[in-house]
């Protein structure tokens, strides 16, 4: 990756963190921390990866994107007013009575959203509904979903797994988004789902771990999972619960509450300072 | 696939053969949990292997997976017993499937205590009850074979989310090829004065011998067929009301949740009259022989006639 697709691609992260924040903000309500961990990934397959076309949601032959952890809507809209499906100016209504942006991913309203989620574990088992329906009709779309760490103690996670390495869906690509965190607390204090790795592999996945901030390793990884064949990817993608906002990182706490005003402006101060760092600012 | 009036036929027999039957739609999918040859799923799949998806015994994930499908513009059947389906799977249809409205039919098999022998675990009461709670979800209960065909036809027709249910046990076929199916309208078999039976699935059959002993005894019965229970047929039911002034329902469906709530839900509201509703009583089943269990949780004629004279007596 040169130097300036880089730096491209850390300003719209940073852009998709501070529109994250500023819907949680604006609803006083949403899901911050899972927001800011998912954000890299969420920019790589939407500004750079993914086949798709804002004035053409629908378009049959798109990539497709499930956001299985679908708390973390706040993120997942930001990207697609990033990549220009909803409007900027729409952020603000987030969870508001009334605005299409429901508080968690509606595929009846928002434009670019493939799949309604919210109830754990669901995403990743329509992520394969997906997949297998490219694979019957010989289309060559790919599908990706992002799962959350503590999602993986649902047990339709595993049934999906299963699905997926049977039918040799190797146009599936999983992340799981590795941040160790979940409401009650440390997902290895709460009930341990790990190892990632060696569960999956044992279901017959490919596994790649990488760092869920590192574009170079994020774009490794997509690229390795589309030369795979007859086999899903997962990529166990370590992350930082409330990345980039101080006061937030590594804070279960800030899973599903908002900041107040002080703390929403030192939080967009803390983006800006890092808009400048990477050289420039929107 | 034709049937004769008078033959005995399982309505699953009949889901799996119509699913074979218009199956040459390349747009239909079908999905099953590991239970193909009971839910005649394995019909269809015979012909059309590369559109057949055996899940394995995770239905959850079934019923999710046929929502992805789904969004890629699938016709989609999921299919395994009412209780895994409406039960075990419930959350899955409700957010999967009934929220984003998609085309995913379920096709719910071995529903009721005729399932027999392997008695409470797999003897659904509660599907009708718990779907009918889901806003948007369509539920079919036919009566026949014939039925059962005209209804697989019908939901493939229609775009969004449809709950089917079929049953296990052989049951006569009493519709002949020129039975008119619509999704949403009830169907009146019989005129009668004094009573207004309202019969679902294989109670049906029931509702016609019912009417005929109550002639023996002088009264007067109106039978009506509701094999879509939702969205509900209010205009049939109001008439029934008014013109006959009281309604017994019957169904192999626990009477909270199912037919009996729905019926009455519609005359509460519009027409009160005296009203009876045969099913279970609020428990479970157990295992026995189907035809022992249905008399023996009064499913049957019989039943009927006593709820139709009960009623009758409240005018």
């Amino acid at each position: 990756m040169n130097a300036e697709k880089l730096k491209e691609l850390r300003l719209h992260a940073n852009n998709v963190r501070k529109m994250a924040l500023e819907a949680v903000y604006s609803a006083s309500s949403g899901h911050p921390g899972g927001s800011m961990s998912v954000a890299d990934i969420l920019t790589y397959l939407y500004m750079e990866e993914m086949n798709v076309n804002p004035s053409e949601p629908d378009a049959k032959d798109r990539d497709r994107f499930v956001l299985s952890k679908g708390h973390c809507t706040p993120a997942l809209y930001a990207v697609l007013a990033e990549r220009g499906f909803i409007s900027k100016d729409d952020i603000k209504t987030f969870r508001h009575k009334d605005s299409y942006l429901q508080g968690h991913p509606d595929m009846k309203h928002t434009p670019g959203v493939d799949m309604s989620t919210g109830s754990l574990g669901q995403g990743i088992s329509a992520a394969c509904g997906m997949a297998k329906c490219a694979k019957i009709d010989g289309a060559d779309y790919r599908v990706y979903t992002v799962l959350g760490d503590g999602e993986c103690e649902e047990g339709q996670v595993w049934e999906a797994a299963m699905f997926a390495a049977h039918y040799e869906l190797d146009n599936l690509t999983a992340f799981v988004d590795f941040n160790g965190l979940q409401i009650d607390g440390d997902i290895r204090e709460v009930i341990d789902p790990t190892p990632f790795d060696k569960k999956f592999e044992a279901f017959g996945w490919n596994v790649i771990k990488i760092d869920a901030h590192n574009f170079e390793e994020i774009e490794k990884a997509v690229e390795e999972a589309k030369q795979v064949k007859g086999k899903p990817t997962a990529i166990i993608a370590s992350s930082v619960k409330g990345k980039n906002v101080s006061f937030m990182e590594n804070k279960a706490e800030w899973h599903g509450s908002a900041p107040n005003k002080e703390q929403y402006e030192q939080a967009i101060a803390e983006l800006d300072e890092i808009a400048k760092e990477i050289g420039g600012v929107e | 696939m034709k049937y004769n009036v008078g033959d005995k036929v399982a309505t699953r027999v009949a889901y799996g053969n119509a699913l074979a039957e218009f199956g040459d739609n390349q747009n239909i999918v079908v999905l099953d949990a590991d239970l193909s040859g009971s839910t005649k799923t394995a019909t269809f799949k015979k012909q059309y292997p590369d559109r057949f998806i055996n899940v394995g015994i995770a239905e959850g994930n079934m019923m999710s997976v046929a929502a992805g499908l789904a969004t890629c513009g699938k016709t989609v059947f999921a299919s395994t017993f009412a209780m895994f389906a409406a039960g075990r799977a419930f959350e899955q249809v409700r957010n999967s499937i009934g929220y984003p409205h998609l085309n995913v039919k379920i096709g719910a098999t071995h529903a009721g205590i005729s399932v027999g022998e392997d008695g409470a675990t797999h003897q659904c009461l509660e599907d009708i009850g718990v779907m009918r709670t889901i806003p948007g979800m369509t539920i079919l209960n036919p009566a026949d074979a014939a039925e059962a065909r005209l209804a697989v036809k019908a939901a493939i027709d229609y775009k969004g989310p449809v709950y089917l249910r079929f049953g296990r046990l052989d049951v006569p076929v009493i519709f002949d090829e020129d039975y008119k199916f619509e999704i949403g309208k009830g169907v009146e078999l019989k005129d009668g004065t004094d009573v207004t039976i309202i019969a679902t699935g294989i109670m049906v059959p029931e509702a016609i011998k019912a009417r005929e002993m109550l002639a023996e005894i002088g009264v007067s019965a109106r039978v009506i067929n509701m094999a879509t229970i939702k969205p509900i047929d209010e205009e049939i039911i109001i008439k029934a009301a008014k013109e006959t002034g009281a309604i017994v329902t019957a169904e192999e469906h626990n009477i909270i949740g199912g037919l009996g709530s729905a019926v009455a839900e519609v005359i509460v509201e519009n027409c009160p009259v005296p009203m009876q509703r045969v099913g279970t009583r609020d428990v479970f089943g157990k295992s026995g022989k189907p035809v022992d269990l249905l008399k023996e949780y009064g499913l049957d004629a019989e039943t009927i006639v006593e709820k139709a004279k009960e009623a009758i007596a409240k005018k």
